[in-house]
């Protein structure tokens, strides 16, 4: 360590130390490209007042104002980099840890200090604990309960739906209607089309969407649905066929319909439902099939919900059965 | 006058001391520990264009008809957090450009940070005394993971929305208490009581930032009370640190890297588009496009229930949705967890109690660099496999392959990426004079016969001149005209 350079209390340093000299081999070089930098900084930031003056555009702001930063930023490290005194500079490090004799004192204090008084008031400790802890929960209650609703079983009393996993607004009867809440009728889908539809009243509410596929051009008096799995023969109409369309993995909509291959993807996660088979799952992280929505048509051609689904919709939860 | 009021402050607050101690603070100079102030520094533009931002966002999900200047969205109903989201892309002045630079921050935030940790992990930063500030900045990755999902959240545009709707179901998915978080958060069934939005701003621009300014804190004054570490070279010990002092060449040299990193976001805010909500349009719980993908940070997380086969496991009256519940619960909470606690395992592996100031190079320590890749590895492969979509649309393979290389490739390539680097590592310690340049070996033949070999001299560039490290001076003599003066020196007042 040289003794030029002293910390405290030595001989002043003197300006050939050569850990004073700029890092840059020509300094007065540098501290011209410097002051350029910082110049052109200086215009960036004038321009930007002025393409904001006259509403120039957001990428006329963005270019004034990054050269501003920029030229400022540059001028500004290379001051610091090559002109300030190279070093290398030293400084040494002291250890964390105390003494043994600070350290003891330290747990005397604690356990000595503190263990007298749980000796002498133990009981006040005890009750002050409990307190506390109750304190806490106190406060956990409305800060927690307050958040909102319990998840309900089946709807409430007045046929609110919204706050239970279980049930939807589909009931027998419910009319089929676009999000617009235009009733949907037989002839409404070419064969291969799908429609997003729900139960009239409840246009674009999520549990409820359900997609609607025209699978096949058959008349009222065909048999009624040829692909349906074993059981559910009934719940398609007229080659309809209605799924929920909220997908069993995370809830996004299963929104691509690919005609070809009769198979529903959805674009989050990439499973992919087979629509003849009841939309089981063919591929992908969706572990159960798509709910299937009974439907029917009435005498005016008009499409309804022929009873609910007969399961909760959506992702899996815990209470789920 | 300087002194005047330095006196003044210091009569009452005593800084004099302190103060200069602080001024003196040596910071080791390495390229590498920029990184932490790249987040440092988006962070700070984060804050400014955020305080910009909630002027002009208003947090509601109550529907209102769009009379803005976006002719496309003009007399559609919009939710209010929606439409003035693009009322302050597109009516607000400068609002585009600090909308989009909040944006970009964020990812370069996440980014630096991510780095950052990896610089700090394979040259065992972490290690004895400075495992509490791996700690705190492992937190500040996850407050930060999370404020970014709120945020990008906030437009409630149809890609986001998405995104709340896979959050909602991923609380469900929890068990036992699933269904009690979704529904306490949303206020009931998705898509909830419309308070989410509300509860996700105030998250997002106070509680959130508030812990990670805390932490912030924490994390700067951990780093001046315990010391920057450093680089082994000449002069540099374990009870030393060898750079530049805190005033005035660290202060110039972070406050220009400030500029720099704040004109960077900005161009990036300006010209490169970045989240254009105004074509993913209003989030509808019923529609959907293609491609939804989250930010990058997000992007590990969605790649791991992409690839998660389809396990969900019903009996006794109860579902766990295991194929949501283990990539997107138990997947980064175990990730989150070994990050934690990292300096303990591998202390517990080494037992090495020392404090350690000099930084490893990696290749010394080939476990730990090998755990290191593993894990990289793992997550690295996990962020792809959140876009087996569209590899599968540009390479033009079938999904079903893309899907399966994945299944395996994620669980098994960490394996390999671990026995690969322990070897490559080891055969670099091995090799002698790794990353100095070699010389020549002249060969010359006497005229005896008899062969001599002499090493070529070190080439111009090789060689360094580097000074012995000294104390900073505390007072400089500047009334040398004649030194002052002289060729390469500059007069330091200080």
């Amino acid at each position: 360590m040289s003794d030029k350079t002293p910390g405290d209390g030595g001989p002043p340093a003197t300006l050939d130390d050569p850990h004073l000299r700029p890092a840059a081999k020509n300094p007065k070089r540098m501290e011209l490209l410097a002051a350029l930098a910082m110049v052109v900084g200086l215009a960036g930031f004038a321009a930007f007042i002025v393409v904001y003056w006259i509403n120039a555009s957001n990428y006329w702001e963005a270019a004034m104002l990054g050269v501003g930063m920029l030229g400022l930023g540059v001028g500004v490290i290379a001051w610091g980099k090559y002109l300030m005194p190279q070093g290398p500079f030293v400084e040494e490090r002291h250890d964390f840890h105390s003494t043994d004799d600070e350290r003891k004192a330290f747990n005397a204090a604690i356990t000595g200090r503190g263990g007298l008084e749980v000796k002498r008031r133990g009981l006040l400790l005890g009750i002050f604990a409990v307190t506390g802890g109750i304190m806490t929960l106190a406060l956990l209650v409305p800060g927690v309960r307050s958040l909102g609703p319990k998840p309900a079983k089946s709807e409430d009393t007045e046929g609110n739906t919204e706050f239970s996993l279980y049930t939807t607004n589909w009931k027998k009867g419910a009319k089929l209607v676009t999000v617009g809440g235009r009733p949907v009728q037989v002839d409404d889908l070419e064969v291969g089309g799908v429609l997003t539809v729900f139960p009239q009243g409840y246009e674009g509410s999520s549990p409820d969407q359900v997609i609607l596929i025209r699978l096949a051009q058959l008349g009222p008096n065909d048999p009624p649905y040829p692909i349906a799995p074993p059981g559910r023969t009934e719940w398609g109409v007229q080659g309809y066929v209605a799924y929920s369309k909220l997908c069993t993995h995370l809830g996004c909509p299963v929104g691509l319909y690919q005609e070809k291959t009769q198979q529903l993807v959805c674009p989050c996660h990439q499973s992919i439902f087979n629509v003849n088979a009841g939309a089981v799952p063919q591929f992908g992280p969706a572990p159960r099939p798509l709910p299937q929505l009974p439907i029917t048509v009435d005498a005016t051609g008009q499409m309804r919900a022929n009873g609910s689904f007969d399961q909760a919709v959506g992702p899996g939860f815990w209470e789920r059965p | 006058m300087i002194d005047k009021s330095l006196n003044w402050l210091d009569d009452r607050l005593g800084v004099a001391k302190g103060g200069r101690t602080f001024l003196d603070k040596i910071f080791p100079d390495h390229w590498s520990f920029m990184l932490g102030e790249i987040a440092l520094y988006s962070f700070v533009v984060l804050l400014g264009t955020g305080v910009f931002l909630t002027l002009y966002f208003v947090p509601s999900a109550h529907e209102v008809v769009y009379h803005g200047s976006y002719v496309p969205l003009r007399g559609q109903k919009v939710s209010e957090a929606y439409g003035s989201t693009v009322g302050l892309s597109f009516d607000v002045r400068s609002g585009l450009l600090m909308r989009q630079a909040h944006h970009w921050a964020a990812d370069i935030f996440l980014g630096s940070i991510a780095v950052h940790m990896a610089r700090v992990f394979f040259t065992g930063a972490f290690r004895k005394p400075r495992e509490f500030n791996w700690i705190v900045g492992v937190l500040m990755l996850i407050l930060g993971i999370v404020n970014g999902f709120l945020g990008y959240s906030l437009p409630d545009d149809l890609v986001s929305g998405t995104g709340i709707r896979i959050a909602y179901s991923i609380m469900e998915s929890i068990p036992v208490v699933g269904s009690y978080i979704a529904f306490f958060l949303f206020g009931g069934n998705y898509p909830g009581s419309g308070i989410i939005i509300p509860r996700f701003f105030v998250l997002h621009v106070l509680i959130v930032p508030a812990i990670l300014v805390g932490l912030l804190a924490a994390h700067l004054g951990l780093l001046v009370k315990q010391k920057h570490t450093q680089f082994p070279g000449k002069g540099k010990t374990e009870e030393n640190v060898v750079g530049s002092p805190m005033f005035p060449t660290f202060i110039a040299k972070t406050t220009g890297f400030l500029f720099v990193s704040a004109g960077v976001i900005f161009l990036l805010g300006g010209f490169a588009q970045i989240n254009p909500i105004w074509q993913f349009g209003q989030y509808e719980p019923y529609q959907i496009s293609y491609a939804v993908q989250p930010d990058w940070y997000m992007g590990w997380l969605d790649g791991a229930a992409r690839i998660m086969p389809a396990w969900e496991w019903v009996g006794w009256g109860h579902t766990i949705p295991l194929e949501v519940f283990l990539p997107a619960v138990v997947f980064p909470g175990l990730i989150f967890t070994i990050l934690l606690a990292w300096p303990f395992i591998e202390q517990a592996k080494t037992k090495d109690l020392r404090y350690h100031n000099l930084l490893d190079r990696p290749r010394d320590r080939p476990k730990r660099t090998a755990a290191g890749a593993a894990m990289l590895t793992l997550l690295f492969g996990v962020f792809f496999a959140s876009s087996t979509d569209v590899m599968a649309n540009f390479f033009q393979l079938p999904l079903m392959d893309v899907l399966w290389f994945f299944r395996f490739f994620v669980p098994l390539a960490p394996f390999v990426a671990y026995y690969l680097t322990f070897k490559i590592c080891n055969e670099m310690r091995e090799a002698d004079g790794i990353g100095t340049r070699k010389r020549a070996l002249i060969v010359e033949r006497t005229t005896e016969g008899e062969y001599l070999t002499t090493e070529s001299p070190v080439r111009p560039g090789d060689e360094h001149l580097e000074l012995d490290p000294v104390p900073v001076p505390t007072f400089i003599d500047t009334t040398d005209p004649e030194l002052a003066t002289a060729a390469g020196v500059r007069r330091v007042i200080r």
